[in-house]
Formats: structure tokens, C-alpha cells, sequence
């Protein structure tokens, strides 16, 4: 079970992980994107941890509604709306529970990989952050689903989520600004992806 | 008279549509919604509500937008105001919007400037 404070401290926490990576996030856009995606990300997230202690005695469907809400309105890229409609869905599938525990993990994260496909028009295989997500989320349902374990569903994701960013770099984009580039955007892996399985890591490390 | 918001990455893009707009028809409600707050590339939640809030009335706003973040953040503007006649326009930025300028200026309603502005994507120029 994880509450609401643990719930803040992980949020804390990829913020953190987010600030520490934005130069390396940043570089990756800049081969096959508008090279805002660290700097973007790391904003958005900045503005997140300034309301942490506001968001403080809050439900869990509250604290992930109210992140999502500070990344549409801070990030500026299009990760904003993407990360940001993904944390209102996981916020709104959660709802007003205090405590969660795997399956409302998976149901959360379920509705914020729904969140994405509706937001951005995209599917698996465009080298987007879905390429790490879906795979991560298969990962850890299958595994939490046959023992009940979470933090060993949560490394299966992880691993999941590692081998999708590395799968990125082997596909052409076909969404996104680097769907420019072609052909030009094979070899390098996914900027959203990438970060998408950081926040996993974080998660994975937490618990 | 429809209001008519131009959203883009850039708020000197995004300005420079809305001015080529009211040069066709100075009377239409454009107004440019681009960059973030501090001026660098990007899209601003707040920045696009602002405008369409400065150029609502009951005729309605139409947005035109460039592209990536500027159409999705566009659309979470939209669903934070559901009880609105607010719509995103799929044109290509400045033909559409000088078009729309003017469409609104000569009091077309909305559907008929959507219309209007999506015609001018098939346009040759050469």
C-alpha cells in the first residue's frame, strides 16, 4: 500500500530525477526534435514542486489531478498536455482514495497510457512515450497478476520500459517533430520515452 | 462577429499572423496567443485562455493553431471551457487566418468561416 505522503515524495522524487537529467533529456530533442524537451520538463516539473506542500492532506486522485493540471499550464512543449492529460487520467481513475495498492497502480497508469493515445493521436510503434509505457504496463500487470508482488511487477516494468526507449531508436517517428526527419530520426532513441521510463525508475527505487 | 485566436510556438509568429489578418479586415476580433510567458518558444495554457476570454461573445471563437503542442494544448483550453462555442480550425495558419479575418469581419458565421479556412489548404500557388 502506498499513501498519499508516499505519493508526494515519489512525485518529489521524479522531479528531482527530472532536474538531474534535463541537460540529457535536452540533448536527445535536440538531434530529433525542437530540443525543449529537458528544459520543458524540467520547468513544468519545478512548478510541481513548488505546490507539493500545498497538495499536502490531499486525496491521491487530487495530488495527480492537480500535478497534471501545473504540467498542461507550465511545460510549454508537448509534453505538457501529453504528461498532463496522462496524470489527470491516472488522478481521475485512482479518485478520492487515500491508500493505493497494485491494481490501482495499474488502473491509474492504464488511464493515463488511454490519456496519451486520445491526447497525442498516437499508437504504439511511432516512437513516442507509448513505446516505453505499454510495454511497461504489460510488464507489470502480467507479473503483479501472477504473484501478487508489486515491487517485483514494478522491476519487470522498468526492464519493459528500458528495452521500449532502446526499441525507439530502431523505428522511424511517424508523430511528433521528429516525423520531419524521417528516415534521419533512426538510431536515435525517444526524448518522451526516455523520460517516461525515468519516472518508472523513480518509482521502481521508492518502494 | 467571430473572435479569431492564432496560436503558435512563437509569440512573434503568432502576432505577425494576427497583424496580416487585420490588415484584410481591421474590424475582425484577432488575436495572437503565441510563446510562453517569458517570451521563449513553447504554448501556454493560460496565454490561449486569456485570449480566447478577450475575444469571446455569443458569436463564438474559432482557433487556429501551428502545430504539436500548439493543437493540443488548444484542445485542453477547449474541454476547461465545455459550455462555450469554441473550435479549433484545421488550416494552414496564415491563408486560413486572413481568410477567417475576413469571414468574421463580414459577419459569416462560424461553420462558414471553418468552411472557408479549411478551403484554403487545397489553394495552389503556383
Amino acid at each position: 500500500m502506498t499513501d498519499s505522503n508516499k505519493v508526494l515524495e515519489i512525485i518529489k522524487q521524479i522531479s528531482e530525477q527530472i532536474q538531474m537529467e534535463k541537460d540529457f533529456l535536452t540533448e536527445l530533442d535536440n538531434v530529433i526534435g525542437d530540443g525543449d524537451h529537458g528544459i520543458n520538463m524540467a520547468r513544468g516539473f519545478k512548478e510541481v514542486e513548488k505546490k507539493l506542500a500545498d497538495f499536502s492532506g490531499k486525496d491521491i486522485g487530487s495530488i495527480l489531478k492537480a500535478v497534471g493540471m501545473t504540467l498542461v499550464s507550465t511545460v510549454g512543449g508537448a509534453s505538457g498536455p501529453l504528461y498532463g492529460t496522462a496524470f489527470m487520467k491516472a488522478g481521475a481513475a485512482v479518485g478520492a482514495k487515500n491508500e493505493m495498492d497494485g491494481g490501482d497502480f495499474l488502473n491509474a497508469m492504464d488511464a493515463a497510457i488511454e490519456g496519451i493515445k486520445m491526447r497525442g493521436k498516437a499508437h504504439e510503434g511511432e516512437k513516442t512515450m507509448l513505446d516505453a509505457l505499454i510495454p511497461a504496463y504489460n510488464a507489470i500487470k502480467k507479473t503483479y497478476e501472477e504473484n501478487n508482488d508489486f515491487k517485483a511487477a514494478i522491476s519487470q516494468g522498468v526492464e519493459a520500459a528500458e528495452k521500449g526507449v532502446e526499441y525507439t531508436k530502431t523505428i522511424i517517428a511517424t508523430k511528433g517533430r521528429a516525423s520531419y526527419l524521417g528516415e534521419r530520426s533512426i538510431g536515435h532513441q525517444d526524448p518522451g520515452a526516455t523520460s517516461s521510463c525515468l519516472m518508472l525508475k523513480v518509482i521502481q527505487r521508492s518502494l | 462577429m467571430v473572435g479569431i485566436v492564432i496560436v503558435s510556438h512563437s509569440e512573434k509568429l503568432a502576432q505577425g499572423v494576427a497583424e496580416l489578418a487585420g490588415m484584410m479586415a481591421s474590424e475582425a476580433p484577432v488575436v495572437a496567443a503565441g510563446g510562453l510567458d517569458d517570451g521563449t518558444l513553447g504554448t501556454s495554457f493560460e496565454k490561449i485562455t486569456k485570449a480566447v476570454d478577450s475575444v469571446y461573445s455569443d458569436d463564438g471563437v474559432l482557433i487556429l493553431m501551428d502545430m504539436g503542442s500548439a493543437v493540443m494544448t488548444a484542445e485542453m483550453v477547449l474541454e476547461s471551457m465545455p459550455d462555450r462555442k469554441i473550435k479549433m480550425v484545421d488550416c494552414p495558419l496564415v491563408e486560413g487566418a486572413v481568410v477567417a479575418a475576413i469571414g468574421s469581419s463580414s459577419n459569416q458565421n462560424m461553420e462558414e468561416i471553418i468552411e472557408a479556412a479549411q478551403e484554403s489548404a487545397s489553394e495552389k500557388k503556383l
